[in-house]
């Protein structure tokens, strides 16, 4: 019960912060509409919107991670953290209750991407919802990383970590705007053992029906998200002992 | 009883801020921490609250050891941190119901309890604003509202009128005046005549030491001193009485 309390409470902080909505609804939305204006215009494969949707629906998770991080990070700067801390409230309350409630958004966000991919003529099938279904580790991926971040950062911090250095590596190293192979080399082995690309890449293939190859790329994003969480709990367990 | 007592209780980070903390706290007192910048009041409070370790020494509220009774001592203290402690998204009401919540009310408690505390902090007219947009005075007393949700026996208030202007201070003396006798209460303060006018005894500190006990009255008597500003002047100047 406490768990929800808690949980209900960082929900509401995070939307009402407009600049959370504009970065987590907003940009991905500006992204689909632009890529494909220009694929209109320039055709890319890459582009092309079964590939692109799926591709943005995993890059504009990585907002998640900022929402999360910011929300923790200014607990943790106020003393509202210290008051909670001070209350009933037990460590897997406060675990999670900040993860809790951006489930739910992260799959909102990922739905709507794929509602807007749909009026730019992503053909409609059960095959996206499957997508969605399976952006589930990779929304627990991102959110992880946020529970993280949010336990060693300061607010600033979390700014240039999560809203630029995280961002970017979803971006490059993910194959959603440029193919990975062009690059190759290091660059590509980097990337593959990363699991941004794999995400793109489980999303893409749900899109396409290929659920067995599919599944074989949520594999490493699970494992990620695994290790992930571990971390992230160990962190914030300190941070709250160090309180 | 003793609402508080310490028994040569120490902190330690990197020097000594608290060190061999002696001190016994009658439950339903008003309680003045006193020091200068530095001098381990806040550490003492976070010790007592169980929110940082001892390094030596311990504990006790209302005869829970500070070590091994955490979750007991949790739902007797309320705590009004140094800084205002408010989920600044969401509105006053919603803060106050998010602590009640967080205590495990019912519904029922939960509306008596936002209706009783909003009287007695006279919240009304920003009941519904967002946390965030209120004043420093009003957070203030939107914060040491929430404090008192969970009916505690032993009350924290860590500098409560630091940075507020002479009215907003007064305001919120009137309110813990209110509070006396309801809640042993504990409150570290910058400002003399905070202490002086509320407090039914004070502890000065410095170097994390507890130099000098007693009410107002008779730390000028100690001193020999005509005022309390020139007592504790003199108290930490010389360091102990």
């Amino acid at each position: 019960m406490r768990i929800f309390v808690f949980a209900k409470r960082c929900g509401k902080e995070i939307l009402r912060d407009p600049l959370n909505l504009a970065f987590g609804l907003g940009f991905p939305i500006v992204l689909l509409l632009l890529l494909t204006a220009i694929q209109a215009n320039v055709p890319v494969d890459l582009f092309q919107i079964q590939t692109l949707a799926p591709g943005v629906s995993v890059f504009g998770l990585s907002f998640i991670t900022l929402f999360s991080a910011t929300l923790i990070a200014k607990d943790r700067e106020s003393a509202l953290l210290q008051r909670l801390y001070t209350t009933p409230l037990k460590a897997v309350d406060f675990i999670l209750g900040y993860m809790l409630p951006i489930v739910p958004m992260a799959f909102v966000q990922g739905g709507i991407c794929y509602l807007v991919a749909f009026a730019l003529g992503l053909p409609i099938h059960v095959n996206i919802l499957y997508a969605c279904l399976l952006l589930f580790p990779v929304i627990i991926f991102y959110v992880a990383l946020g529970l993280l971040f949010g336990s060693i950062l300061t607010v600033k911090q979390v700014g240039g970590i999560c809203g630029a250095l995280l961002t970017n590596l979803s971006a490059w190293l993910s194959g959603v705007w440029f193919d990975l192979s062009l690059v190759g080399g290091a660059f590509e082995k980097i990337a593959s053992a990363l699991p941004f690309v794999h995400a793109v890449e489980l999303q893409r293939l749900a899109v396409s029906g290929a659920f067995p190859q599919a599944l074989l790329h949520a594999l490493p994003v699970l494992g990620y998200a695994a290790v992930i969480i571990v971390g992230a709990v160990f962190l914030f367990l300190r941070q709250m002992k160090k309180q | 009883m003793q609402a508080i007592k310490t028994v040569n209780l120490t902190k330690k980070y990197k020097e000594v801020v608290v060190d061999k903390l002696n001190l016994q706290i009658v439950q339903g007192e008003m309680f003045a921490l006193l020091g200068v910048n530095g001098a381990g009041k806040t550490t003492v409070i976070k010790m007592l609250c169980c929110l940082t370790e001892p390094t030596e020494g311990e504990g006790f509220v209302l005869g829970n050891s500070i070590r091994q009774d955490g979750e007991k001592i949790k739902r007797l203290i309320g705590v009004s941190p140094q800084e205002t402690a408010v989920a600044p998204n969401l509105s006053v009401k919603e803060n106050l119901e998010l602590l009640c919540g967080l205590y495990g009310f019912s519904k029922q408690k939960r509306q008596e309890k936002v209706r009783e505390l909003t009287e007695r902090f006279r919240l009304q007219e920003v009941f519904l604003k967002k946390a965030k947009t209120l004043s420093g005075g009003w957070q203030r007393r939107v914060s040491i509202a929430m404090a008192l949700i969970g009916e505690p026996s032993v009350l924290f208030l860590d500098e409560p009128t630091l940075g507020l202007d002479v009215i907003a201070r007064r305001e919120l003396w009137e309110i813990i005046r209110s509070l006396k006798g309801k809640a042993t209460i504990i409150l570290t303060t910058h400002y003399l005549e905070e202490a002086e006018a509320l407090a039914d005894e004070i502890g000065v500190m410095k170097n994390g030491k507890l130099i000098a006990v007693g009410t107002a009255r008779a730390l000028m008597e100690r001193t020999g001193a005509d005022n309390f500003e020139e007592a504790f002047i003199s108290i930490v100047r010389e360091g102990q009485v």
